[in-house]
C-alpha cells in the first residue's frame, strides 16, 4: 500500500464502487495489571475481524448489542485508536499506513458524528468558532465573508437559524446540538460520514427529525453513511445494509429489507424477536426467541461461535470448536453460522439453552477471569401466547 | 375498587433565583389489582417525579406535593415519614432504571434481600435465606445460592435488574412500580426482563405501573396507557385503542415519528416538529401548542380539560379525526 | 392556523429565554452575584485589596515613628489612647496604622506566591498532561516529593535555607509549597479532558495536536485551577504570616507585617496586652476567610452541574 498524496483529494471513485473497504480489522486493547510495572494481563478483543465495504452513496448500518464493538470499529476505521491488524482502505488509500499530517489531512473527507451532543461540542467555543474550526485546521477558512457566508449555508442545511452562530452548546436543546454536530461534520465536504449513535440521546420526538434529515442530506451532498446504532429499527429505517456485530465479530450482513424478511443467524432472529413493535397486535401475535444469559465478557470470547453460549440453535458439532466464517448463503447475504442453511430451511428447530453463565468483564475478583457455571434455566420463560 | 387511586398530583419544584416549576401538573390515574398501566412520555415530561411522588420519596424541602394518592383507603400523602415506609417495600416495591446504582454496592445481594424480608416480614435466619433464594431464582437469577454471597459489581446488568425485581418483590407487593426498567439493558436483555414482569403479574396478581419512554414495551404490555406531556396526561386509553386509533396529536405524532421494524422502508418519518424546549405554560394554553399541527386558536387562549368519551381520556381542543389516526401513513 | 395565533406562540416563547450568546463564563458571574457566600467573600476582598492599595493614605499616623518611644518603659506597649486607638507596640509606633500598612505585605506576597505557584504548575502540568510518556512520569514523581512533605515543613525547611530571610524567601517558600498542587490538579484535569468526546471530536476533525491543546484540553481544564489560585491566596496569606511568626520572615525591625506582629504580641506581650495579638489575628483569619469564601463559591458556579 502506497501512502497516496492525499490533499487535494484523488479522483473519486464512481458511485456503487467500494469507497470503505474493509478487511480483517481487528482493534484489541491491552488491560494493564500491576502496581509498578505495568503488565498486560490480557486483551479486551473489541473488535476481532471484521470485514466490509461500503459503497459510495450507500448507508451501512452497523448494529448490535452494548459492549459488541461497534464504537470501536467506528473508531478504529477511522484511526482514532489505533487497530492492531487488518487493513482500512478508504478510497483507495490504506488508512493504516498513513502518518501523522497525511492522516490529519484524510480526516477532513472522513467525518464524524457522535452520540452524546453535548459533550462532543466544547462548552466553551461558540458554535461560530466550533463550525470554523475544520475549515481552519484544513486551510479551508478563507476571508471571513466567505466562510461566514458557509456557515450560515451549512446552519441553513441542518435547519437552523443563522443567529445560532453567536450562541454556545448549553444554549441548546439535544436535537439542536446534534445538528450542530451533523453541521461540523458536514461543512467540510466530506465523502464519508461515520455516525455512532446518531439519536439514541434524543427525545423520541425529535429523533425521527434527524433521521430524516441525515436522509436530507445524504440526497443533497451524496454522502456516504456508517451508521452505528443499538436500535435494529432506527438502523433498518436509514440503511441500505445492515451489519449485525456480536462480541467483536460480524454475525450477518445483508439488504435492510432481507434482513428484516429473511434472517439467518440465530442471533439476527432473536435480537429482531426482542425488538419491541409500538403496535398491541403484533406484540401479542409474535412469537420471541427469549435468549438465555447475557453477553459474554470481550476479554474472554467463547471459542468456536462466539455466540454458542447462548444459542438456542446449537448443535452438537462444530459450534463450539470452530469459528464460523461469514459467507454468502444468497446474493448480497452474508452470515457466519455453519447452520445457516439448515436453520433456514427449518431443519434444525430452537431448543431451550441450558446456560453458560459468564460474567461480565471485569467483575471476578482479583484476576479478571472469567468464571463459568451451568445452571438450569436464565430467563428462558415461555413467552405469552 | 382501585388499588392505587392518583387524584389531581401536582408537584412543584421551588428553586432559589428560579420560577417555581410544576414537574407534575395535576395528573390522575387509578389502577386495578392485577392491572398493567403504562406512564409514557419523553424525558423530563415527569414520569418519575410522579412516581416518587406516590412513593413520597421526593425531597422534603424544594418540592410542594399536593393532590391525592389513595391506595385503598389511605392517601398515602398524608402519613407520616415512619408510616410510609413501612408501607414502602410492604405494599409497594420499586424498580429504578439504574440497577448498580440502587443497590448497595458494599453488601452482598443476599444480604440485600433479607434485610428487606427481616423487616417486612419478620423472617430471621436460615428461613429467611431460604425465601432469598426462592425468590433469585425466581426472577431467573441461575445458582442462586451462590449469588446471595455476591457483590452488585460481580452481576451483569440483566441480572442486577433480576436482583433488583426479586428486592421489590421480596414482601409481596400489590403494587409494582417500575421507573424505565429496561433502558439501561440490551434488547435482547429487555425482553427476558419485560417476560419476566409479564409472568409475575399473570402469576400473582400484582399491579404494576410501568414508566418508560418507549412505546414499544407499553404496546406490548400494559392494559392501559396514559400518554403524559409537560406534566399532564394528555391520553389515556386501553392499548388497542390508543395505538390503533391515537386521538392526540401528540401521541399521534410519537407513534409516526418512531420507525418500526416491520414498516416498509423508504418513507421518510412523519416527525413532530421543535422540541419541548418550544412549550408554552399550560396557564396560557395547550403547552403542545407550538409544536402541534392540529393547533386552532384556541389552543392558546385556553386551557384543554381532560374529558373523557367514554372510550378514552383526551385532552385536546382539535383531535385527530378518527379514520385519519386509524392510518399510519398520513404524516402528522 | 390563523397568523395571530402564531405571533401569540412566538410571543410566549419568547417570555421563557432568549438570551443569545451567553458564554460560560458570564454565565457563571450571573449566579456567582445571586449568591450571598460569593458577595461576602467579594465584599472582605474588595475591601482588602482597597486598605492594602490605598493603605499610606489610609494610615492615621506614620507607621514607623515612634511617637511615644519616651512614654514606653521596660519595653512594654502602650494601651490605647486618644490620637491612638489602638494604642502603641513596644517602640512606641501607632498600631493602627501599622496593621492597616501590613495589609500590603500580605497582599504583595500572597499574590507574588500564588502567582509563581500557578505560573510553573501550570507550565509542569499542560506539559506533563499534554505530552505524557516519560515527561510525564518525571514531573509526577518530582511532584509527588514535594506532595509528601507537610506544607508548612517545606516551606520552613526552604525558608531556613535561605542564607538571610527576607520577604522573598517568604515567597519563593509559599509558592513552591503550591507548585505541585497546581501541577498535578491541571494534569489531572487536562487527562481528563484528553479523554473526553469534545476532544475525540476536535481530533476527528483534523485539528492539529497543538490547536487541541491549547483551545480546547487547556482552557476546560482551567475552572478547577482558578478556584484553587483564590483558595491558595488564602493558604499563601496564612503560611507567609506563619513563617513570619516564626521569625523566618523580613528581618528589617521597620517593617509591618501579620504574622510577625502576631508573633511578637503573642510571644512576648500576650500577659501584658492581649489584644496585642488578637488584632493582627484577625485581620489574617478575615482575609484568608473572604478568599476561601470567594473560592469556593467559584467552584460552585464554574460546576457545570449547577448549570441551568
Ligand atoms: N479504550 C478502551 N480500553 C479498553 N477497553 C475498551 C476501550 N474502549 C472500549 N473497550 C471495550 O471494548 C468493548 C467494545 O466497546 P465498544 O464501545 O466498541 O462497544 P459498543 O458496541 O460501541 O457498545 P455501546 O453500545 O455500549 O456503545 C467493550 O467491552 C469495552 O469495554
Ligand atoms: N429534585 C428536583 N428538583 C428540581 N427539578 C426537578 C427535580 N427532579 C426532577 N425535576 C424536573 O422535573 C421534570 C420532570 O422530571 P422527571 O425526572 O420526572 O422526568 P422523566 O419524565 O422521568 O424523564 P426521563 O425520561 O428523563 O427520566 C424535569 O424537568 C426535571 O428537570
Ligand atoms: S454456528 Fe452454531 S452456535 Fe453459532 S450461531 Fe450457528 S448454530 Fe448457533
Ligand atoms: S389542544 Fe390544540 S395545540 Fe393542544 S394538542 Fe390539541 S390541537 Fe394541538
Ligand atoms: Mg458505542
Ligand atoms: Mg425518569
Amino acid at each position: 500500500m502506497t501512502a497516496l498524496p492525499v490533499s487535494p483529494a484523488p479522483a473519486p471513485s464512481p458511485a456503487g464502487e467500494p469507497l470503505v473497504d474493509v478487511r480483517d480489522l481487528k482493534v484489541h486493547f491491552p488491560i494493564r495489571r500491576g502496581v509498578l510495572i505495568d503488565r498486560i494481563a490480557g486483551y479486551v478483543y473489541a473488535v476481532d475481524g471484521v470485514s466490509l465495504q461500503v459503497r459510495r452513496g450507500e448507508t451501512y448500518g452497523l448494529v448490535g448489542e452494548s459492549g459488541c464493538g461497534k464504537t470501536t470499529f467506528g473508531r478504529g476505521l477511522l484511526r482514532l485508536v489505533e487497530p492492531t491488524g487488518g487493513s482500512a482502505m478508504f478510497d483507495g488509500t490504506e488508512l493504516r499506513s498513513l502518518k501523522g499530517e497525511q492522516l490529519r489531512r484524510m480526516r477532513r473527507r472522513m467525518q464524524m458524528i457522535f452520540q452524546d451532543p453535548l459533550s462532543s461540542l466544547d462548552p466553551r467555543q461558540s458554535i461560530d468558532s466550533i463550525l470554523s474550526e475544520g475549515l481552519k485546521a484544513h486551510d479551508l477558512y478563507g476571508s471571513q465573508e466567505t466562510a461566514g457566508k458557509k456557515l450560515r449555508e451549512t446552519l441553513t442545511a441542518v435547519g437552523l437559524p443563522a443567529s445560532a452562530l453567536r450562541k454556545y452548546p448549553h444554549e441548546f436543546s439535544g436535537g439542536q446540538r446534534q445538528r450542530i454536530g451533523i453541521a461540523r461534520a458536514l461543512i467540510l465536504q466530506p465523502d464519508l460520514i461515520v455516525a455512532d449513535e446518531p439519536v439514541s440521546a434524543l427525545d423520541v420526538s425529535v429523533q425521527a427529525q434527524v433521521i430524516n434529515l441525515l436522509d436530507d442530506l445524504q440526497v443533497e451532498f451524496g454522502l456516504t453513511y456508517l451508521v452505528i446504532a443499538h436500535d435494529l429499527a432506527v438502523v433498518r429505517h436509514i440503511s441500505d445494509r445492515v451489519g449485525v456485530m456480536y462480541l467483536g465479530g460480524l454475525v450477518e450482513e445483508a439488504s435492510s429489507d432481507d434482513l428484516y424478511a429473511d434472517p439467518l443467524h440465530p442471533y439476527t432472529r432473536a435480537l429482531m424477536s426482542a425488538v419491541p413493535v409500538p403496535d398491541p397486535e403484533v406484540e401479542d401475535a409474535r412469537q420471541q426467541i427469549l435468549l438465555a444469559g447475557d453477553l459474554p465478557s470481550p476479554a474472554n470470547p467463547p471459542a468456536g461461535c462466539r455466540f454458542h453460549t447462548r444459542c438456542p440453535w446449537k448443535q452438537e458439532t462444530r459450534c463450539d470448536t470452530e469459528r464460523p466464517e461469514l459467507r454468502e448463503l444468497t446474493p448480497g447475504h452474508r452470515v457466519a453460522c455453519h447452520w445457516a442453511e439448515d436453520v433456514k430451511a427449518g431443519k434444525i428447530r430452537p431448543h431451550e439453552v441450558s446456560v453458560e453463565l459468564v460474567r461480565p468483564s471485569g467483575a471476578g475478583p482479583g484476576d479478571g477471569r472469567v468464571t463459568e457455571t451451568v445452571a438450569e434455566v436464565a430467563g428462558t420463560l415461555p413467552p405469552k401466547s | 375498587m382501585a388499588l392505587l387511586d392518583v387524584r389531581d398530583l401536582r408537584v412543584v419544584f421551588h428553586r432559589r433565583g428560579t420560577e417555581p416549576f410544576p414537574a407534575v401538573d395535576g395528573v390522575t390515574f387509578s389502577v386495578e389489582p392485577g392491572q398493567t398501566i403504562g406512564l409514557v412520555g419523553e424525558s423530563g415530561c415527569g414520569k418519575s417525579v410522579t412516581s416518587l411522588a406516590i412513593m413520597g420519596l421526593l425531597p422534603k424541602r424544594g418540592a410542594t406535593v399536593t393532590g391525592q394518592v389513595m391506595f385503598e383507603d389511605t392517601d398515602l400523602l398524608k402519613l407520616s415519614d415512619r408510616q410510609l415506609r413501612d408501607r414502602r417495600g410492604r405494599d409497594i416495591g420499586m424498580i429504578f432504571q439504574d440497577p448498580l446504582s440502587s443497590l448497595n454496592p458494599v453488601i452482598p445481594i443476599g444480604l440485600q434481600v433479607t434485610e428487606v424480608l427481616q423487616r417486612h416480614r419478620g423472617l430471621r435466619g436460615k428461613a429467611a435465606k431460604t425465601e432469598a433464594e426462592g425468590l433469585l431464582k425466581s426472577v431467573g437469577i441461575p445458582d442462586p445460592n451462590r449469588r446471595l454471597g455476591e457483590y452488585p459489581h460481580q452481576l451483569s446488568g440483566g441480572m442486577r435488574q433480576r436482583a433488583l425485581i426479586a428486592i421489590a418483590l421480596a414482601c409481596r407487593p400489590r403494587l409494582l412500580i417500575a421507573d424505565e426498567p429496561t433502558t439501561a439493558l440490551d434488547v435482547t436483555i429487555q425482553a427476558q426482563i419485560l417476560a419476566l414482569l409479564r409472568q409475575l403479574v399473570e402469576g400473582t396478581g400484582t399491579a404494576l405501573i410501568m414508566i418508560t419512554h418507549d412505546l414499544g414495551v407499553v404496546a406490548g404490555l400494559c392494559d392501559q396507557v396514559n400518554v403524559l406531556y409537560a406534566g399532564k396526561v394528555v391520553e389515556t386509553a386501553d392499548r388497542h385503542r390508543l395505538f390503533g386509533e391515537p386521538r392526540h396529536p401528540y401521541t399521534h405524532g410519537l407513534l409516526g415519528s418512531v420507525p418500526r421494524l416491520d414498516s416498509p422502508r423508504g418513507e421518510p418519518l412523519a416527525a413532530i416538529s421543535g422540541s419541548v424546549n418550544d412549550n408554552i405554560p399550560w396557564t396560557s394554553g395547550c403547552a403542545f401548542a407550538p409544536r402541534c399541527s392540529n393547533a386552532i386558536d384556541q389552543c392558546v387562549e385556553q386551557t384543554p380539560a381532560l374529558e373523557d368519551d367514554g372510550l378514552r381520556l383526551l385532552r385536546c381542543f382539535n383531535p385527530v379525526a378518527p379514520e385519519t389516526a386509524a392510518s399510519q401513513e398520513v404524516p402528522a | 392556523m390563523s397568523t395571530r395565533t402564531r405571533d401569540k406562540i412566538d410571543a410566549l416563547a419568547k417570555t421563557s429565554a432568549d438570551s443569545g450568546g451567553t458564554s460560560l463564563a458570564v454565565d457563571a458571574l450571573k449566579r456567582l452575584s445571586r449568591n450571598p457566600v460569593a458577595i461576602t467573600g467579594a465584599v472582605i476582598v474588595t475591601l482588602f485589596l482597597l486598605l492594602a492599595i490605598f493603605a499610606p493614605l489610609i494610615a492615621p499616623k506614620d507607621p514607623y515613628v515612634r511617637y511615644l518611644i519616651d512614654e514606653i518603659r521596660q519595653g512594654t506597649p502602650l494601651g490605647g489612647r486618644p490620637g491612638f486607638p489602638l494604642g502603641t507596640d513596644q517602640e512606641g509606633r501607632d498600631l493602627l496604622s501599622r496593621l492597616i500598612v501590613a495589609s500590603r505585605q500580605s497582599l504583595i506576597v500572597g499574590v507574588m506566591a500564588t502567582l509563581i505557584g500557578l505560573a510553573v504548575g501550570m507550565v509542569m502540568g499542560t506539559l506533563s498532561g499534554a505530552l505524557g510518556g516519560w515527561t510525564d512520569t518525571i514531573l509526577m514523581r518530582f511532584t509527588d516529593v514535594l506532595l509528601s512533605i507537610p506544607s508548612l515543613l517545606l516551606a520552613i525547611s526552604i525558608a531556613a535555607l535561605a542564607a538571610k530571610p527576607g520577604q522573598w524567601t517568604v515567597i519563593v517558600a509559599v509558592s513552591i509549597v503550591s507548585i505541585p498542587i497546581f501541577a498535578r490538579l491541571l494534569r489531572g484535569s487536562m487527562l481528563a479532558q484528553r479523554g473526553s468526546d469534545h476532544v475525540l471530536a476536535a481530533r476527528a476533525l483534523g485539528v492539529k495536536e497543538r490547536t487541541i491543546v491549547f483551545r480546547h484540553m487547556l482552557p476546560n481544564s482551567l475552572s478547577p485551577v482558578i478556584v484553587l489560585a483564590t483558595l491558595t491566596l488564602a493558604t499563601s496569606i496564612l503560611e507567609a504570616a506563619a513563617l513570619s511568626f516564626l521569625g523566618l520572615g523580613d528581618q528589617d525591625p521597620n517593617r509591618a507585617e501579620w504574622g510577625a506582629m502576631l508573633g511578637e504580641a503573642s510571644q512576648r506581650y500576650f500577659d501584658v496586652r492581649p489584644e496585642m495579638a488578637l488584632w493582627p489575628g484577625l485581620a489574617i483569619v478575615l482575609v484568608a476567610l473572604g478568599f476561601t469564601l470567594l473560592g469556593e463559591s467559584l467552584r460552585e458556579a464554574l460546576d457545570p452541574k449547577n448549570r441551568r
